[in-house]
């Protein structure tokens, strides 16, 4: 296997974690209420959490003297791997909520396969953040739940944001030749196989949500290829990078 | 003479949780293992949750601890695996969360009394609370607030 396509696949998992926890840090005392505000940030903590640990061992196995930070902080939007749903806006609160849903949704089968990766060091970061993703889950579902199950209000909001945000999940599973060469090494899954597992998770939550999966199954990508990225993620950049930008090195 | 591990583990018994001061470090059981290589010390410790902010201050402490014991030669490991668990966390630690007013981690799901009043009459008001490691929870009968330990 070349280390390439290792380093690639790295950058795919530390990169979700990155743009989404970033997303979702925006959040910090804006939530609609003081409770949310808190579950927002502890949330947003695990996932940055979790990208130290993916993208130090990026840095590690391309062997080039690079950094989590370096990483996160020095490359430009056309090296980011993240699935386009990770880097779409806050939107309202339902709106973050279902973005999050769809993403736990994924990544909580993804880094339960990951558990059994061939590589040890993945292996053992799985372990350690699937544990995270799984209460993740459980939490953006019932809140989908709520707001969906809830007042007309909630309701709308929370098909509209569904209807919005379906076109983003269909790449979380299109495979390519990175993920071909992660599932021929036994590294990763090949991530088609994790759909039903995540269909049936989905169909159960929306049907006690009350709230309609779109018939289309049309998917937007370009995100964890890195061939075109949505315009949002430069914009994203542009906020969480500028400290290093504008002062290169710094540190306290 | 160098110290032995179980008398390193008893100074280290002594280093606060920075979030949660009445549980030390080894309560906490993120202290996992203590040996010697060579005349270097080697402490591996694991991290709660990923992203704990706690987690460097630990490691400082720790340090500052072993070197106002006179270890100079020392080296702090992070082990991600196995992953931590509160089943690793100490009797005495369980008792002090309960005493300082926060449930211990349950296997339910859920505190099984309030560290209050002692009642069983609780519900959740948050799956989130003060640090990655809790959750928000209140009592139906004394109606006070509490953290639970989250069960991982």
């Amino acid at each position: 296997m070349a280390e390439g396509a290792l380093f690639e696949f790295l950058c795919r998992m530390g990169d979700n974690t990155l743009v989404l926890g970033h997303r979702v840090s925006e959040w910090c005392g804006h939530a609609p209420v003081l409770e949310e505000d808190i579950a927002l940030a502890n949330t947003a903590l695990d996932l940055i959490g979790q990208t130290q640990m993916w993208l130090g061992l990026a840095g590690e196995v391309e062997g080039k003297g690079r950094s989590a930070d370096d990483l996160a902080m020095l490359r430009d939007a056309w090296d980011f791997r993240n699935v386009l749903l990770a880097e779409q806006p806050n939107g309202d609160f339902g709106q973050t909520m279902m973005r999050q849903f769809l993403f736990d949704a994924w990544h909580v089968e993804m880094l339960a396969a990951l558990t059994r990766s061939s590589d040890a060091r993945i292996a053992a970061i799985a372990a350690k953040a699937v544990k995270e993703a799984a209460y993740h889950v459980e939490r953006s579902g019932d809140t989908v739940i709520g707001l969906g199950d809830g007042t007309t209000e909630s309701h709308r909001r929370m098909q509209a944001a569904l209807d919005l945000l379906w076109p983003y999940v269909g790449e979380m599973f299109l495979p390519d030749a990175v993920d071909a060469a992660m599932a021929e090494a036994g590294v990763a899954p090949d991530p088609a196989s994790l759909r039903p597992a995540f269909d049936a998770r989905i169909g159960a939550v929306m049907a006690a949500a009350t709230l309609t999966i779109p018939e289309d199954d049309f998917a937007h990508k370009g995100g964890k290829s890195g061939f075109r990225h949505s315009e949002h993620l430069g914009h994203m950049l542009t906020e969480m990078q500028w400290l290093q930008r504008a002062y290169p090195g710094a540190s306290w | 003479m160098k110290p032995s591990p179980s008398e390193i583990r008893d100074w280290l018994d002594q280093v606060p949780d920075p979030e949660i001061p009445v549980i030390s470090v080894v309560d906490l059981g993120i202290v996992r293992d203590i040996r010697w290589d060579g005349d270097t010390l080697q402490v591996d410790v694991t991290p709660t949750y990923s992203g704990c902010p706690a987690t460097r201050v630990i490691s400082m402490d720790i340090e500052t601890t072993l070197r106002d014991h006179g270890i100079d030669k020392l080296r702090i490991e992070t082990r991600i695996s196995p992953p931590w668990t509160t089943d690793w966390l100490s009797e005495k630690g369980r008792a002090r969360l309960t005493e300082y007013g926060i449930a211990p981690p349950s296997p339910a799901g859920g505190p099984d009394a309030c560290p209050r009043c002692g009642s069983a009459h609780v519900e959740k008001i948050s799956q989130f609370g003060s640090t990655p490691c809790k959750a928000h929870w209140r009592c139906r009968d004394c109606l006070e607030p509490f953290d639970y330990f989250k069960c991982i």
